[in-house]
């Protein structure tokens, strides 16, 4: 019998990580990640994690462990944010070169100075070309069943790349909300225990990271792509295996709400999307022909879904972050996507960085300007009269 | 050698295998020559050779492989009767 479990997105996040059953996990606490590594240390102390679990002294070397107990064969989880993400960077690249299928959370807090605990996406996105895969929570249940997917995808042959779930800190990190949580043997009818595709193995010696030919390294960063390519067919695929087992459906690349007749579409990720679904509900009681495409996955980034929302609908983009000189990440990969395929309508606004409260009458006031006004790349949402 | 079982997997996963990045030998500056007369098979120099270019013989004589030995001069260095002796790639006699 599954139970029900009222706690934070961080505490949720632990017990999922412990129920994927690691042999190593290695971290280094920073906030807002913090309970999440104290709640996985409360399960080494209870003696329900029986891995490995390796307190490091920075999140350099939690990643570098990670790889090389990744490398040796075994399931690897770690987790952090912010500036701890950020002095991953190096490593993240190792990571999904060498094609290791670590999986971590990353909960979004923003970047300093100023010093500021609070969420925007900038950690993240700034990692966006590492060759990571990038999820985007938008509550704790999906937490908790993104994080279990997310092993089941990296460790795909077909894939084989490391997977990062972000979540918000403290709009979920610290929020308790309840989650639905499987027994371990259903868990492990779903993940089952790990065969990693390749190893270091001193009975068939080989070596990673060895210095390379000119011919041979292309090939590498292809055979990345690729994977990604892949991976975008398989995560919907691995999602709808979840539903059939659990009954829970957060989406594929994308959670699409209220979108069948929509003439106007937002985007958005994580705890915006979800408080979005609000907004789309009051704005359809006044007639608005409106729905919400919650963005799921980043990386791979779901570009034929986007095509396809843009031949039906303008869309209006919200961006929790900034690629500063050129503007909101996610609105500027959308119009590259649409380059060629599609003259439809973007507005794209920036909103609620440094953690600043996005709640759904906000959203409502941007998506009626995007509405009447004409197609623009950047309002800074609270910097002019909506 | 007993070659190693390839992964499908394309990464920086390289296989040992001699030679697998040509013949390193070219990077030497500094060449080991041996006195085989004044050699005593201690077989030290095959022991500290880092490259492995140092073979050993049956009746453990030895000799030295310049397609992948890179001049390190270590082998020289540990020979107790100075067999072996460094001296410039090139320079003329």
């Amino acid at each position: 019998m599954s139970e029900i479990m009222i706690d934070t997105g961080n505490y949720i996040a632990a017990k999922a990580a412990i129920m994927a059953k690691p042999d190593v996990v290695a971290a280094y606490p920073i906030t807002p990640q913090t309970t999440l590594v104290e709640g996985i240390a409360n399960y080494v102390a209870s003696g329900d994690f029986k891995g490995e679990y390796i307190c490091v002294e920075s999140e350099h070397s939690a990643m570098s462990a990670c790889i090389g107990a990744s490398e040796a064969g075994s399931r690897t989880f770690t987790a952090t944010s912010s500036h701890g993400l950020l002095l991953m960077h190096e490593m993240l690249h190792w990571a999904a070169l060498a094609r290791l299928p670590i999986v971590m959370c990353n909960i979004n807090r923003v970047i300093g100075p100023g010093w500021n605990i609070w969420t925007d996406e900038n950690d993240a996105i700034s990692q966006r070309d590492t060759g990571w895969i990038q999820f985007f929570a938008s509550s704790n249940q999906e937490i908790f069943d993104t994080l279990i997917q997310a092993f089941k995808l990296a460790e795909n042959s077909d894939v084989l790349l490391p997977v990062m779930i972000s979540h918000n800190a403290f709009i979920l990190s610290h929020t308790s909300m309840p989650a639905e949580i499987p027994t371990q043997k259903e868990i492990d009818k779903f993940l089952p225990s790990y065969k990693p595709t390749w190893k270091l193995d001193v009975d068939n010696p080989t070596t990673q990271g060895n210095i390379i030919g000119i011919e041979h390294y292309e090939k590498i960063r292809k055979a990345m792509q690729d994977a990604q390519l892949k991976a975008k067919r398989l995560i919907p695929s691995i999602a709808n295996d979840w539903k059939k087992q659990f009954g829970r459906y957060h989406g594929g690349l994308i959670e699409k709400y209220r979108c069948d007749d929509a003439e106007y579409i937002l985007i958005a990720m994580g705890a915006i999307g979800a408080e979005s679904k609000e907004s789309i509900n009051n704005l359809r009681k006044e007639g608005l022909k409106i729905g919400l495409a919650r963005l799921r996955v980043l990386r791979p980034f779901p570009t034929e879904e986007i095509i396809e929302l843009s031949k039906q609908a303008e869309l209006i983009v919200i961006d929790r972050n900034i690629s500063v000189g050129l503007g909101g990440a996610v609105f500027n990969e959308i119009k590259g996507a649409l380059y060629g395929e599609s003259d439809a309508k973007i507005t794209g606004f920036i909103a609620g960085l440094g953690g600043k409260d996005v709640p759904y009458g906000d959203i409502e006031k941007m998506c009626k300007k995007a509405i009447k006004g004409k197609a623009k790349d950047q309002i800074w949402y609270g910097f002019e009269e909506v | 050698m007993k070659e190693s079982k390839k992964y499908d997997v394309v990464s920086g996963i390289s296989y040992p295998k001699e030679g697998a990045m040509g013949k390193t030998g070219s990077w030497r500056v500094f060449r080991p020559t041996l006195d085989i007369a004044k050699c005593v098979k201690c077989l030290r120099c095959w022991i500290f050779c880092p490259e492995g270019s140092i073979k050993r013989n049956k009746d453990d004589s030895v000799e030295i492989n310049y397609d992948y030995c890179k001049g390190c001069g270590v082998c020289a260095n540990q020979c107790p009767t100075k067999a072996i002796t460094m001296s410039r790639e090139g320079k003329k006699k």
